[in-house]
């Protein structure tokens, strides 16, 4: 149904509506109104007619609405001075409806002339870019900071009204916020309108005089308006409705650098909005959400499982089965484009890749004027290694301020490692971290990087080294078999019984025949050296009968008597002083020399010992040829019993 | 490279396959089914000692005239069995095990997905895109 002209002050030209741009315009503006901090239009246009102070729209948000819908500069000069607003200097309901008519007469190709907008025309189709429209949307909500409990679960895209059930619940409790809203009546079914309308759509929710006015004009209508209205829009209003919902009054940051078609990036709102989120699935905004808690949050929001399935794993980038801030932030995001029409994209958008998010929101998120110009003082320096160095002059600095530390100084991380190579998956989970923690996240273990457990492992073994084999004790060497202590020990009472146990046998090394010689010439000056007159003795008693043969027993006597003890078997005394000698003076220095000395002395009584034996035989057949040679010589005087 | 991927469950029934040379799919099929057989086989003749000591790269299954099929287990008793061409003959074990190894970590990343229920069809996008770039290499 057509109404009379909306909001039209007598001065302006008589201008028609239809239900579609009603809405549209009435969205806009409110809006626009919204923006400038003041009420919307309290109510009807009859009663902006009425009310002079009443609804007006900021330039600044109209000037970017207007800027949005791509007409060159001229022309939007053009319309506002048509529309009127350069007249009246501000831009009433009427001037604001009659600029977004010439607009879509301009957008349709008619010439910006009053006589244009007496036409049918389509919509004016603005290509709002989300910052802008988050920025407009927040002041509203933080003006107006109602507590419009639009539930999470939002629908699906085609479900719009449910939504719009939702609110005209609202709107229908609250007609007391209103109090220059007539009644509405018909129901304010009009949030089903093109994006730009979305702003507007909870705005109005909330701010009922500006919706009382429309409902009485607006019926139920879904004009399918192109959604060029900024992709970004649908986001906003999604967030927005979710951030009032949980009456989240901030201040609205000057964010509005404006990217183009660019429906992946995460606004300050939004972003403030998902951290919450995250704290509410996990306190500690450093570490992570583990899959299955994830799975549960992220099934309420009623997308498919598979379509669910695809955005984690775009968003997982490290693939570890949880998610960190920035990877939670992308998830959420995703999910929330996906819910409002999006298309999933093939792979993670660069603006939401975890390490894009560290970097792009450096400010704090909490309101800390002090920690937002430190964070700014900090110089840009994209090296990591100046982290360490910020870290402890955040600890310093911020020791007060536990809260705001975290975030300043993970945010100081963030803009140092925004040039930092995209394989840190550990920085992620410094985004809110304190300095403090920040060093155990790095160090903290992820499931795929090997590197660092295997480094922490060797450095423990390098810490323990394995013991040293224990350092063999003074006794003899290898080569000796004489154990030496026991050999001193019992040397001054020098007795023949010999009860000094057996050494062991030595292999001699050298050959016999050398070292007999050798010995011999060893054997001089180490008796030169020995105190005891056995050893003085020794080569006379070399001459000692050999009838008796050299046993060891008798040898092992010998070896402890320094003193002159007879009737030894001369190679024992030999070996025995002669060792002694040459452990006594130099036992450790001389080691290797001793060896070889008891060596050659050991090959020297073996020696001694065939040569006693084959000096006895000798005698004996010798004997032996006594007797024959006697027998032979007298041939007849043999004794029988000759062998 | 590989002419068919084919990822089986423990239960012997399919969570993945697909061949590269879309007619004649179903003779594939019928490879990767007969070829279970021979996993069993090699899983059982080595299973004797300790489970863990196995070696998952299980080596050539079986030749036929065209085709050579690959096998690899894990320890869950997921199996990845590959045909590649016979032609192929550049093909080196070494390369199959990376490709093994390559599937083993994609499946992995799938498995880590909490929205992946185990026993459903793998349709993870990024699973698809690695067997793709596993098998684009034949044409």
């Amino acid at each position: 149904m057509e109404a009379a002209a909306g909001g039209l002050c007598g001065s302006g030209p008589p201008l028609l509506l239809s239900e579609g741009e009603q809405q549209c315009y009435s969205e806009l503006f409110a809006r626009c109104a919204g923006a400038s901090g003041g009420g919307p239009g309290p109510g009807p246009p009859e009663a902006a007619r009425a009310a002079p102070g009443a609804a007006t729209a900021a330039a600044g948000p109209v000037a970017d609405l207007f800027r949005a819908s791509q007409l060159p500069a001229e022309t939007l000069h053009q319309i506002t001075e048509l529309c009127g607003a350069k007249r009246v200097g501000y831009f009433g309901p009427t001037q604001f409806y009659v600029a977004l008519k010439l607009i879509a007469a301009a957008q349709s190709g008619l010439p910006v002339r009053i006589e244009s907008i007496k036409c049918e025309l389509p919509l004016p189709r603005f290509m709002m870019s989300k910052t802008d429209a988050e920025i407009r949307f927040g002041n509203t909500a933080e003006l107006h900071g109602t507590k419009v409990q639009i539930p999470y679960l939002i629908t699906e895209k085609n479900t719009f009204k449910r939504i719009d059930d939702e609110d005209k619940q609202q709107e229908t409790q609250s007609p007391s916020m209103s109090p220059l809203a007539s009644p509405p009546s018909s129901p304010p079914h009009y949030q089903r309108v093109p994006l730009s309308h979305g702003y507007s759509k909870l705005r109005s929710s909330t701010e009922q005089m500006h919706s009382a006015p429309y409902e009485a004009r607006q019926p139920l209508v879904q004009p399918e308006g192109p959604s060029t209205g900024g992709p970004g829009a649908k986001p906003p209003r999604h967030q927005a409705s979710l951030i009032r919902s949980f009456s989240v009054e901030r201040e609205l940051q000057d964010n509005s650098t404006s990217y183009p078609d660019e429906p992946w990036r995460i606004t300050e709102e939004q972003r403030e909005y998902y951290v919450n989120q995250f704290r509410s699935l996990q306190p500690d905004p450093s570490s992570f959400i583990s899959g299955s808690v994830a799975k549960n949050f992220f099934t309420k929001s009623k997308l498919s499982i598979p379509e669910l399935s695809y955005i984690w794993e775009l968003s997982d980038a490290d693939c570890d089965g949880a998610l960190t801030l920035p990877e939670f932030c992308a998830a959420f995001h995703l999910i929330v484009a996906r819910k409002n029409g999006y298309p999933l994209p093939e792979g993670l958008p660069p603006t939401l890749q975890p390490e894009y998010l560290q970097a792009a929101f450096p400010k704090p998120k909490w309101e800390c004027a002090l920690f937002d110009s430190y964070s700014e003082s900090i110089p840009a320096n994209q090296q990591p290694r100046d982290l360490n160095r910020m870290e402890k002059l955040s600890i310093k600095d911020m020791a007060d301020f536990p809260v705001p530390t975290q975030d300043v100084t993970g945010d100081d991380k963030q803009a140092l490692k925004s040039a930092t190579d995209e394989a840190l998956p550990k920085d992620m989970s410094e985004d809110s971290a304190t300095p403090k923690d920040s060093n155990s996240l790095k160090a903290r273990p992820r499931s795929r990087s090997y590197s660092s457990t295997s480094i922490e492992e060797a450095m423990k073994r390098g810490e323990d080294p394995p013991t040293p084999p224990p350092r063999p004790q003074k006794t003899h060497s290898r080569a000796s078999s004489l154990d030496l202590n026991k050999v001193f020990q019992p040397s001054v009472p020098a007795s023949k019984s010999g009860l000094l146990p057996p050494p062991p046998a030595l292999p001699p090394r050298p050959c016999p025949s050398q070292s007999e010689q050798a010995s011999e010439a060893e054997v001089h000056p180490q008796l030169n050296r020995a105190p005891s007159q056995a050893a003085e003795s020794s080569p006379t008693k070399k001459e000692i009968p050999y009838s008796q043969p050299p046993s060891k027993p008798i040898r092992r006597k010998f070896r402890p008597e320094n003193q002159a003890t007879e009737n030894q078997e001369p190679s024992t005394t030999v070996g025995g002083p002669a060792s002694v000698a040459t452990v006594k003076p130099h036992p450790a220095v001389q080691k290797q020399s001793s060896k070889q000395k008891k060596a050659i002395q050991t090959a020297i009584r073996k020696n001694k010992e065939a040569n006693a034996v084959l000096a006895r035989l000798n005698s004996e057949l010798q004997q032996q040829l006594k007797v024959l040679g006697v027998e032979l010589s007298t041939p007849f005087q043999s004794s029988p019993d000759i062998p | 490279m590989a002419v068919c991927v084919a990822v089986i469950a423990k239960e012997n029934y399919p969570l993945y396959i697909r061949s590269i040379p879309t007619e004649n799919e179903l003779k594939f099929h019928y490879m990767v089914h007969t070829s279970l057989d021979v996993v069993d086989e090699k899983i059982s003749a080595m299973g004797k000692a300790l489970v863990d000591q196995r070696e998952l790269y299980l080596g050539l299954l079986y030749p036929t005239e065209d085709y050579k099929v690959y096998g690899y287990v894990t320890n869950s008793k997921v199996k990845f069995v590959m045909v590649v061409d016979s032609s192929n003959t550049a093909l080196r074990d070494n390369e199959i095990r990376s490709m093994f190894r390559k599937l083993h970590n994609s499946y992995t990343d799938v498995m880590c997905n909490p929205f992946y229920n185990p026993g459903d069809r793998i349709q993870s996008r990024a699973f698809d895109g690695m067997v793709t770039s596993m098998m684009i290499q034949v044409c």
